[in-house]
């Protein structure tokens, strides 16, 4: 047995320095030197040069001037009291899904809320899943274009926009699969909104 | 399910079979140490690491002599692991000033990353520094999938060869995993990944001022790196507590069809491996076929199940056409979900892309039924191969009863002996999953960390056990596993799927690979036929499955019936 002990102490050694010091900083070299923009983030820059998120990244939209990210499970620490969390929507410091199983009484309930609410603001037929349903990292970017079209007449309206044009930019802004084959049609929200503040 | 659906899935599963064969016959080569394309470059690294730590690489090992070797150093990386986690505060690359550690999850990560689990009771980007990520977490991702490369080349010799009595040098298998196979095939992905907008910095977080004004910080990180040892090697411990659901740790389709191709790579290309070295490279083929069957059968369950919805939801207003969409992301769609999660689970990898907890019953029946299984699908990187050789073992004993002749598998005869250790190894995981499971299941301070009630949260105590058991590393995640009850007994029960398997397996090797080779006769039966594919299958499902069918009755399968009459809980 003490025959094994020098090469598994120097093998320990020499690949903590290969794999754990040298692979990840060789890599990070490479990336800050070819693909600084995905290295760093993908992050989105205004001309001011402040920083408006990652285009990776979903974020939280509170006001009704934009269009609406599924809903989210993440949370975060309590201002009042670090020690619980509350719920903190697309905080991009802690990922997670909800959890919730199939049978949960917890996630009828929240999609009743949901659904009853969509109803409020005026969809008829069928709630678009994503709509009231949170992702498994709760940064989800993207929405379905069923659930993005859904929500152009209520964006019209609030901004004073021809209902037609606001169509027009969510179906130019749909993102479909890669060759037509791998992946979902999708519409990124942030994307979706940037192009929307533009919009005359 | 859609016609698009299932060409997605077939993509992957053409992309995976066709580097099977070269990068198995490369590994074949490089673990027969003939001479590779990358020797030039890393035969000096090679033969300065053995000189550096003393190794001969000519003298042998013996079953014994390999297994010791391997346990003093799984040994020696629990404790710099546990001492890393423990001293994290003190030590450098912690820009968010975690603290060090406390004792308990220690002790579960570093067991977990030891033994290639990757169970993560933790949040990783709330609770790992940097340091920790890269140096410690990380380097595990190479040296368990490593070790258990190297195991499964020792067994893979016991049939190669005949009346000898070694099976080769755990040190420079070790060695030549890691410089020849995993370290290069990480880097090819991880630039991939970096290309697709994984992000690779030493940067925390970037604060950002959201369209609506309000801030939002966004954790950063050294994550292609480790994305791609994590999925390569079958580990699944994720950068982020989403894991590979994450938009940063799989940004977009095309990264999650490099991350699902990743996990099977290796495994499957083994299997060529194993056929190579044993001189019958449709063996391998014929293994391969069994697996994939089971495999592609999971997937398709789980597609089904999830494409058709909650109709709790459904009964809500909710529009079911998309499926299930609670803990999914958009980007992967329904197909590309369930192959992972089917994937996952069918090797020992753990990684997730969508939230387990959240599938629908029937949907997370099956990657907890393929763990159950023993994770031979075709396995984590080694370990899938050598579960598959005891199943393989147990098939042609089966076989040999039925006729009443002396079973063998590649001309060697399976006796008693080896019957007898493969069953110590199988029932390991129902001795582990099913004794936790039970005691927790009436232990009031372990009831308390369940999220869901029901059969639900049974299965999430099942799950738990059963990940940690069979060194997966995914979860039905809404358990609160950062308990020292959980901390502590999953640390165990890993242990007890990682070591107490491969200790009866690699008995096994060292008592096959004295046995001579018998001449393959007019009674011999085939292994690389339909028949004992079909027969591989139902040893597979009926050893491997039926115990845990009780256990899954009361989970998963009752909760499937509860659902279609609407009851909650």
């Amino acid at each position: 047995m003490l025959q094994h002990f020098r090469p598994a102490l120097v093998m320990l050694v020499i690949f903590t320095v290969l794999t754990g010091i040298l692979y990840p900083f060789a890599l990070n070299g490479f990336a800050a030197t070819f693909l600084p923009a995905q290295a760093n983030g993908s992050l989105i820059v205004d001309n001011k040069g402040v920083i408006i998120g990652s285009s990776l990244i979903g974020q939280a939209v509170s006001s009704d001037r934009y269009f609406q990210p599924r809903p989210s499970a993440t949370s975060g620490p309590d201002p009042k009291d670090a020690s619980k969390t509350v719920a903190a929507p697309y905080n991009a410091v802690n990922s997670s899904g909800s959890n919730l199983g199939p049978t949960s009484q917890a996630l009828a309930d929240r999609v009743k809320a949901a659904v009853e609410a969509e109803r409020a603001a005026g969809w008829q037929g069928p709630i678009p899943a994503d709509a009231v349903t949170t992702s498994a990292s709760g940064l989800d970017p993207n929405i379905s274009p069923q659930y993005a079209l859904a929500q152009v007449a209520g964006v019209a309206k609030v901004r004073g926009l021809d209902e037609g044009k606001v169509k027009a930019l969510v179906e130019a802004k749909i993102e479909d699969r890669f060759l037509g084959i791998v992946g979902e049609p999708r519409v990124n929200v942030l994307a979706l909104n940037l192009a929307l503040d533009t919009l005359k | 399910m859609t016609f698009n659906g299932w060409l997605q899935i077939g993509l992957v599963v053409g992309l995976v079979l066709i580097t099977a064969r070269p990068l198995g016959l490369y590994m074949a080569a490089v673990f027969e140490g003939r001479r590779t394309l990358l020797t030039p470059v890393l035969g000096p690294v090679e033969h300065g690491f053995y000189w550096l730590s003393g190794v001969k690489p000519d003298k042998e090992q013996g079953w014994l002599g390999y297994t010791l070797a391997m346990l003093v150093f799984s040994a020696l990386g629990f404790v710099s692991l546990y001492a890393i986690l423990r001293t994290q505060a003190y030590l450098p690359l912690n820009p968010q000033g975690f603290d060090n550690v406390p004792p308990d999850l220690a002790f579960n990560t570093a067991i977990s990353f030891l033994t290639n689990t990757n169970w993560q009771a933790y949040s990783g980007e709330t609770t790992m520094s940097h340091f920790t990520q890269m140096a410690g977490l990380a380097v595990h991702n190479f040296l368990s999938a490593a070790t258990g490369i190297a195991l499964a080349i020792a067994v893979t010799r016991a049939f190669a060869r005949a009346s000898a009595s070694t099976l080769g040098n755990f040190w420079v298998d070790l060695t030549r995993t890691t410089l020849y196979v995993l370290i290069p095939l990480s880097i090819v992905v991880a630039i991939l990944l970096i290309v697709s907008g994984v992000p690779q910095t030493l940067l925390a977080s970037v604060d950002a001022t959201t369209l609506d004004g309000a801030k939002q910080t966004i954790a950063l990180g050294p994550m292609a790196g480790q994305e791609a040892i994590k999925q390569l090697g079958t580990n699944g411990g994720g950068f982020f507590n989403a894991n590979s659901a994450h938009p940063f740790e799989n940004p977009n389709a095309l990264s999650n069809v490099l991350q699902i191709w990743s996990m099977l790579a290796i495994s499957a290309a083994l299997l060529v491996t194993f056929g190579k070295m044993v001189g019958s490279v449709r063996q391998g083929w014929a293994l391969l076929a069994s697996v994939g069957v089971i495999l592609i059968a999971g997937i398709a369950v789980v597609y089904w199940q999830e494409s058709a919805g909650n109709p709790i939801l459904t009964s809500l207003g909710v529009d079911p056409s998309v499926g299930n969409m609670e803990g999914k992301e958009i980007r992967f769609g329904q197909a590309l979900s369930a192959m992972f999660a089917a994937v996952t689970t069918g090797l020992s990898c753990g990684a997730v892309n969508t939230m387990h907890d959240s599938l629908t019953p029937l949907g997370g029946l099956v990657p907890l039924f393929l763990i159950q299984l023993g994770e031979v699908l075709p396995g984590g990187v080694g370990s899938g191969l050598y579960g598959l050789i005891v199943f393989a073992i147990l098939a042609v004993f089966i076989a040999g009863l039925m006729v009443g002749r002396t079973p063998e598998f590649l001309g060697k005869k399976i006796e008693a002996r080896e019957i007898k250790l493969a069953m110590l190894a199988v029932l390991i995981l129902p001795l582990a999953i099913l004794g936790f499971t039970s005691v927790a299941a009436v232990l009031p301070s372990a009831l308390t960390s369940l999220a869901n009630n029901g059969p639900h949260g049974l299965s999430e105590i099942l799950y738990a056990y059963s990940s940690a058991t069979g060194n997966n590393g995914s979860a039905f995640a809404g358990l609160s596993a950062n308990t020292p009850w959980w901390n502590t007994t999953l640390g165990i029960a890993m242990v007890m799927g990682r070591f107490g398997y491969v200790v009866p397996v690699m008995a096994i090797a060292g008592s096959i690979v004295t046995k001579k080779r018998a001449a393959a006769s007019a009674g011999t039966f085939p292994t690389d036929r339909a028949l004992f594919v079909g027969l591989l299958i139902g040893v597979i499902l009926i050893v491997g499955g039926l115990q845990f069918f009780p256990a899954l009755a009361l989970g998963p399968i009752v909760e499937h019936f509860l659902m279609l009459s609407a009851k909650t809980f």
